[in-house]
């Protein structure tokens, strides 16, 4: 079971209150997690990845265990605590203004 | 007893106004989506209860929402509730947010580039979509304006995509720039006297048409005078900010230039300049009289460096004779101390016996009259800034 923490507008458009979780079946990637993400949650497609591309939007960023994983290939295995369902897979909104 | 519905998109959530004819008391229904912007909604007018909403958002995309009882509630339609979530294959839905521009063979047009800010080639990105126009006949039938500027239709009530490439593979495209707002498809007439005319303008390229239901374009900006590119009467690269049209007057149109109110009576073979009397001809709304087809709308903005209304007055100017001659509007509008923009999808008009003409600010007020524009009211003061208005008569 991954954990994973979604920022409050795509929460509210998967109509979820709380951090979600999924089940992946092998190795646990960011392109795992987010391909069951969608899956469970399929309003979400497009919102986290391009639809054709499937590359991260750039405003959002993956972190995970306070490393900033939005950088990485998305078939580097993620942490083993991700994995283990210890600590979530944030999915973080950046910061535009102030 | 008939009623208006008014759809109101701001840049933070929808907002539904809801009265009966007499358009005195409103009740307010929103924010929808909140916290998302709201390029436009706009309801079918074949069945009013069918509303489209383009949601869209910096960081997270574009979602398309419908509902099919008048915005009580609300669902994307690629992903409608109890319904399976995945095609058989295990891929997610969702296909309605999806917006890809077609390179097909069959139907498509190669991606090629278009000019960006400073004149270097940039390839199309799809960004947003700014407008929904509902077809005049089948509920499920609707056309999308998008950002980088392309035509897309759904035939399935939204639920996928299609891009009418024939526009964005016109040819002239390598010409076609982004306006301050972004290279947008932000107007889409259809033409009630032909299924297969459509008419469309993109910021900046200019406005253009199809008489074969949008396989085939043909630029019509003969006429527009545009000081700010290379060569003023250029066949595109004018930035309309909007063009309207009379139901019963499918030939004629009227339009709002980045500079320039300009009209044509042969269906955009030929335009010519009708900003006659009026304070400034910068602007972005224009819109008809539903039953007057020579009576036309503007609220002229100061500048393009200056996006407010002139002189601290709002005021919407009134042409009874199809542009030149203008009027001022004032009665119930403030006249000092206001400095607010009004953006192109933000005036509607209604079609009750008496017109009924709304319009949103960047202010977040959202005036209406009832009597053609004599009279003005704010509906509701405070809301945040609007970017589309459209009105629907319920019966």
């Amino acid at each position: 079971m991954i954990r994973v923490t979604l920022p409050y507008h795509l929460r509210t458009l998967a109509r979820v209150e709380d951090e979600v979780t999924v089940d992946v079946q092998g190795e646990v990637t960011l392109r795992s997690v987010l391909d069951a993400l969608e899956t469970q949650y399929p309003m979400l497609r497009g919102t986290i990845r391009d639809h054709v591309t499937g590359e991260r939007r750039p405003f959002l960023r993956f972190f995970a265990c306070e490393e900033d994983l939005s950088h990485q290939s998305p078939d580097t295995p993620l942490p083993d605590a991700v994995a283990t369902g210890a600590e979530p897979l944030v999915v973080l909104g950046a910061i535009a203004g102030g | 007893m008939s009623g208006v519905r008014v759809l109101v998109g701001t840049r933070k959530g929808a907002f539904i106004l809801t009265s009966d004819a007499k358009r005195e008391k409103w009740d307010v229904s929103g924010p929808h989506f909140a916290g998302w912007e709201i390029y436009h909604a706009k309801g079918s007018p074949v069945d009013p209860d069918r509303l489209y909403v383009s949601q869209s958002s910096g960081w997270f995309g574009q979602i398309i929402q419908r509902s099919d009882d008048g915005g009580k509630t609300w669902f994307q339609p690629g992903t409608p509730p109890g319904e399976p979530t995945t095609t058989p294959e295990g891929m997610p839905l969702a296909e309605s947010n999806k917006f890809v521009y077609d390179t097909s063979e069959e139907t498509g047009a190669p991606l090629t580039t278009h000019q960006f800010y400073d004149g270097t080639q940039k390839p199309w990105v799809f960004k947003r979509v700014w407008h929904l126009e509902p077809s005049l006949s089948d509920p499920d039938t609707v056309y999308a304006g998008v950002e980088d500027a392309a035509l897309f239709q759904s035939t399935d009530g939204g639920k996928t995509w299609h891009e009418l490439s024939g526009l964005r593979g016109h040819g002239t495209g390598p010409s076609w720039q982004p306006g301050a707002g972004g290279m947008c498809l932000h107007s889409v007439i259809l033409d009630p006297s032909d299924p297969g005319r459509i008419f469309i303008a993109i910021s900046a390229a200019g406005a253009f048409r199809t008489d074969d239901a949008g396989k085939t374009w043909k630029p019509i900006n003969r006429g527009l005078h545009s000081l700010y590119i290379p060569d003023p009467t250029a066949e595109v690269g004018h930035c309309v900010h909007h063009i309207a049209m009379s139901p019963s007057r499918p030939n004629v149109l009227f339009m709002q230039k980045h500079w320039d109110v300009l009209r044509t009576d042969d269906a955009g073979e030929n335009w010519h300049e009708v900003s006659g009397n009026l304070p400034t001809d910068f602007g972005f709304v224009i819109d008809v009289h539903a039953h007057e087809p020579e009576t036309i709308y503007v609220v002229p903005i100061k500048s393009d460096s200056e996006h407010y209304v002139a002189d601290g007055k709002l005021r919407v100017y009134r042409s009874r004779t199809g542009g030149n001659e203008w009027e001022a509007l004032t009665n119930g509008l403030p006249q000092s101390n206001c400095y607010v923009n009004v953006l192109r999808d933000a005036m509607a008009v209604d079609s009750l016996d008496s017109c009924g003409i709304y319009f949103g600010t960047s202010g977040g007020q959202v005036y209406a009259s009832a009597d053609a524009g004599d009279n003005w009211a704010p509906i509701v003061r405070d809301l945040p800034p609007v970017l589309s208005v459209e009105v629907q008569v319920l019966k």
